[in-house]
């Protein structure tokens, strides 16, 4: 078995085998987390700092409860309330928290590739990107996985049945970093990945995308779809000015109930939150017998601590340096 | 060591090369009724006994044995398996990866759990099953039962049922299988 990257930085870190790794590490997990006390010692001693220089609710504290579920110590560092508001730059923030001794950093950041130069500042510390502007968000791809193959019936034979899996990522596939490691995770399995969008909320460039196919009518491809991963129009990124009104995309792109009638029984839907309702998905999501929704929040704990643990419990980055 | 830790040690592209058989299939079967003979005997009636395997190796042993006191008390014990990654006391010094989920799905407060593993060795393996044991409930009595105790112990744990007490170096290593017990070294490739 090939051995696990120093950090997370982006899907292209992880080959199908490392993926299953990860799901298989994340099973054991899932496992903790339906005890009555959901707590292991795994990394005792280890500290994780967070730092989030974009808003999170649900990213950020599946990665603090993951990182306390394994006893680590956490840090939670506010870019707002931070010496960056007296002038420090990004290195000297970050060469200081590894000074700290901090074992593992999870940064998010508006701006792409900012983890990737943070991973190039430290030594002893591992680096996981939750989020780097519209360029990867590789947990979020992980976690989607989990929960379609836990759909698929789990273990090694649902990571076999990705192979030919016919999946639709519908929405600002522009402006997202979660459908750019989903696109690369799901390839790394062998399913067929459809994008749907509007075209002006394609990526300029498809070239370098593992994608089977791309279409402008959500109509066409639900029928044929395993899953429909839904995206949120990103307003925040200036997705408003790409589409003429955000009900012109809900009547062209939204998952309605009357479109979620068109899927196979068996469709799962997914969304990486926050969802805004009656936007990309129906007001009413217990309208969608197909969503897991839910279980993909739950489900990013387990696959968060197996992430933790495989960067930090292997005995090279942040063990390596106290022997 | 047991299968389950020699996944972890064994360097990249290191084989285990078998030296000497030591048990044949049979005798690992006829280890196994012994051993559930004095399970039995010990505890009267196998009231409120549970059998706990530990990932992997001592799975199939805990399933064999639970067999062989259903034929022979006409008891039915649970079996469960425990997998004991997240309790080792060398993370982070060396590769440490679960090898299956741990699935008991009983309570095991007030009961009698024989802990299950193929090859008893440092010790270490038996001091996280133990931690890890406490998350599913408080244990009137905790025993053990191994296919082998190969000795170098570094902790003061003692099995309560052994298939075969066999001497070794530190450096061997020992193989149990549904074909026998094997002694052997890793070699590089």
């Amino acid at each position: 078995m090939s051995p696990f990257p120093p950090n997370l930085l982006s899907m292209d870190d992880l080959d199908a085998e490392g993926i299953a790794q990860v799901l298989e590490v994340a099973d054991s997990f899932v496992e903790v987390g339906r005890r009555a006390n959901p707590k292991v010692p795994a990394l005792r001693g280890r500290t994780v700092a967070t730092l989030f220089f974009e808003d999170s609710t649900r990213t950020r504290m599946s990665f603090e409860t993951a990182a306390k579920r394994m006893s680590a110590d956490v840090l939670s560092f506010a870019a707002g309330s931070s010496s960056l508001k007296k002038g420090e730059s990004l290195r000297d923030t970050v060469e200081t928290i590894e000074a700290i001794g901090i074992d593992a950093v999870i940064i998010r950041h508006a701006s792409s590739g900012v983890p990737a130069r943070v991973a190039g500042w430290v030594d002893h510390c591992a680096v996981i990107n939750a989020g780097d502007g519209w360029h990867q968000h590789p947990t979020q791809a992980l976690l989607d996985l989990y929960t379609v193959r836990q759909s698929l019936g789990g273990g090694d034979e649902g990571i076999a049945r990705f192979e030919g899996l016919q999946v639709a990522i519908v929405g600002d596939i522009r402006h997202s970093r979660v459908a750019r490691s989903q696109v690369t995770a799901y390839a790394a399995l062998g399913a067929d990945v459809t994008l749907v969008a509007p075209a002006t909320l394609l990526p300029p460039s498809l070239e370098g995308w593992p994608v089977t196919s791309v279409s402008h009518r959500l109509d066409d491809v639900l029928e044929k779809s395993d899953v429909v991963s839904l995206l949120r129009v990103q307003s925040e990124r200036g997705s408003g000015a790409f589409v003429p009104s955000l009900r012109e995309y809900t009547a062209g792109f939204g998952l309605t109930a009357r479109r979620a009638a068109m899927l196979q029984p068996d469709a799962v839907i997914l969304h990486p939150g926050p969802i805004v309702r009656g936007v990309e998905i129906a007001s009413d999501v217990a309208e969608l017998p197909g969503s897991l929704i839910t279980e993909q929040v739950s489900n990013g704990v387990a696959v968060r601590m197996a992430v933790l643990f495989l960067l930090l419990g292997q005995g090279s980055v942040g063990g390596a340096h106290r022997d | 060591m047991a299968e389950r830790e020699r996944s972890h040690t064994r360097p990249r592209g290191a084989v285990f090369v078998p030296r000497a058989q030591v048990m044949s299939a049979t005798d690992v079967h006829r280890a196994v009724t012994r051993m559930a003979h004095e399970i039995a005997e010990r505890n009267r009636g196998l009231d409120r006994v549970v059998l706990v395997g530990l990932q992997t190796g001592g799975v199939s042993i805990a399933e064999q044995l639970a067999a062989t006191l259903a034929e022979v008390e006409g008891a039915t014990i649970p079996v469960g398996t425990l997998d004991v990654a997240f309790y080792r006391d060398d993370i982070g010094l060396r590769p440490v990866l679960p090898e299956a989920a741990t699935d008991i799905g009983f309570d095991l407060t007030g009961t009698t759990v024989v802990l299950v593993d193929d090859v008893l060795f440092t010790g270490r393996t038996i001091r996280a099953a133990l931690n890890a044991l406490g998350e599913y409930g408080r244990a009137q009595v905790v025993e053990l039962a191994v296919m082998v105790d190969r000795g170098h112990r570094e902790l003061p744990i003692r099995p309560d049922y052994v298939g075969k007490n066999l001497p070794t170096r530190r450096d061997e290593m020992v193989d149990v299988s549904a074909d026998g017990v094997s002694l052997g070294e890793l070699m590089s490739k």
